[in-house]
């Protein structure tokens, strides 16, 4: 399935960057970066909760937020994109490099 | 089901791959070009001058990425090897069926191999009308399924396919459109001597290594065949298996290739001893269209479950352990109507 994360880490307070570089982290490792705080990330149910306990077990509730939107397996005709920086789909694209 | 995963082909010479987390990094000139994350690939196949560091292949076995690595021209050289999976007593019972048993699967290969030629020009026949010598060929292909089901050893076998793959191949040029300018005279390889021979062994070559991977995925070793005699260093399973997607999958991926003038044959280069080679754009291409065939789907003969394309050396190879395992009485090799 995919979800679509999206977030804000507030840098007011102490460690602000670290949750900001943890949380990207823990979601390249499941997904590709669309734009800065937003994330793609195609997961079975297993990995997905893996991935969620990471980031609620990063983020600062009490500052920060996180937000995920469930796509479904037909996400396709979820998504439309215009502009640049079209990300890739990482399991049916052609990779070659 | 299992999902389809990715293929990464890393054909840019001077590439860096290695990992970050659980990711997968690849370096171009020390400038990060790709990140995926390593649970969107399955294969990661490397031609040529690409570094691979060596904790990248540790994670690669831990989590079964195949990762192969061939020459520039796409000559298979080797194979990194994760951790033995699956069951031990289902290879026991791979070995034991290979040396005691193993005429039933090889004929149901062979079998299929056949029937599929034999589609491949009965379309041609199909589509373009009647031709004399490959209505021939057909003829001979029903005959040599007649003998099948008879031939009691193995030498007969290999000796009926031998004959029906020289019958398939005497008339393979005809299936080629003419004006695209592409001549063929018969299969040749090591190396092979004109551009549509070229592009088959390329093509077999790396599907067989999809199946290795594959076979490897349901504990099953990819060295001891059926049909396939064993020899050090050969993956003979795999290529029993590989036999029944040569026609289906390759052959006829290659003759679109070709009667759709996407591949010309400005596209290779004859090397100084008479091998020929594809330039690179044309082998960029052949990814390209490899890729998008394994994610067209269709509905598995047997099954009847819609797949992937990409998906049915794993699916062949499950089968496989099935019936090796007794809960499928024969095994069934893959054949599209």
């Amino acid at each position: 399935m995919m979800i679509l994360i999206t977030y804000d880490v507030s840098l007011e307070n102490e460690g602000g960057e670290r949750r900001l570089r943890h949380i990207a982290k823990h979601c390249l490792d499941y997904g590709i970066r669309v734009q800065y705080s937003v994330f793609e990330c195609e997961v079975t149910p297993a990995q997905w909760v893996e991935l969620k306990d990471k980031l609620l077990n990063t983020y600062d509730k009490e500052t920060d937020s996180l937000r995920f939107y469930q796509l479904g397996s037909k996400w396709k005709h979820r998504v439309e994109h215009y502009g640049a920086k079209r990300a890739i789909d990482m399991f049916r694209d052609i990779l070659i490099i | 089901m299992r999902k389809l995963q990715n293929t990464l082909y890393i054909t840019t010479q001077g590439s860096y791959l290695h990992k970050e987390r659980e990711t997968l990094v690849v370096e171009q000139d020390r400038k990060k070009v790709a990140q995926l994350p390593v649970h969107s690939i399955g294969h990661i196949f490397c031609f040529g001058n690409v570094l691979v560091s060596p904790f990248l292949m540790g994670f690669c076995g831990e989590n079964n990425v195949n990762l192969a690595f061939f020459t520039e021209t796409g000559r298979y050289l080797g194979r990194l090897q994760g951790r033995q999976s699956g069951n031990v007593l289902l290879r026991r019972a791979q070995y034991r069926i290979s040396e005691q048993n193993p005429i039933p699967i090889a004929r149901n290969i062979i079998a299929a191999k056949i029937q599929s030629a034999k589609r491949v020009l009965q379309r041609r026949l199909r589509n373009h009308g009647e031709h004399e010598e490959v209505q021939a060929a057909v003829m001979a292909l029903n005959f040599s399924l007649q003998q099948l089901k008879r031939a009691e050893n193995l030498d007969l076998i290999r000796g009926i396919e031998g004959d029906a793959a020289a019958r398939y191949f005497g008339v393979f040029q005809h299936l080629l459109a003419e004006k695209n300018g592409f001549g063929f005279d018969g299969r040749n390889r090591r190396p092979p001597r004109d551009g549509v021979n070229a592009l088959l062994s390329f093509l077999y070559s790396i599907l067989g290594k999809d199946i290795s991977g594959a076979l490897q995925g349901v504990g099953l070793d990819p060295q001891v065949g059926f049909l396939h005699a064993d020899r050090p260093g050969r993956d003979s399973l795999a290529q029993d298996l590989l036999e029944e997607f040569r026609a289906w999958w390759v052959d006829r991926m290659v003759l679109s290739l070709i009667n759709r003038g996407q591949i010309k044959p400005q596209d290779f280069v004859t090397e100084v001893g008479g091998a020929v080679n594809m330039k690179p754009e044309a082998r960029r291409l052949l990814f390209q269209s490899l890729q998008a065939k394994k994610q067209e789907k269709i509905v598995h003969p047997f099954l009847q479950e819609e797949v992937e394309i990409g998906l049915l050396p794993y699916i062949q190879a499950m089968l496989l352990a099935r019936h090796l395992r007794g809960d499928l009485a024969e095994y069934p090799p893959f054949l599209m109507r």
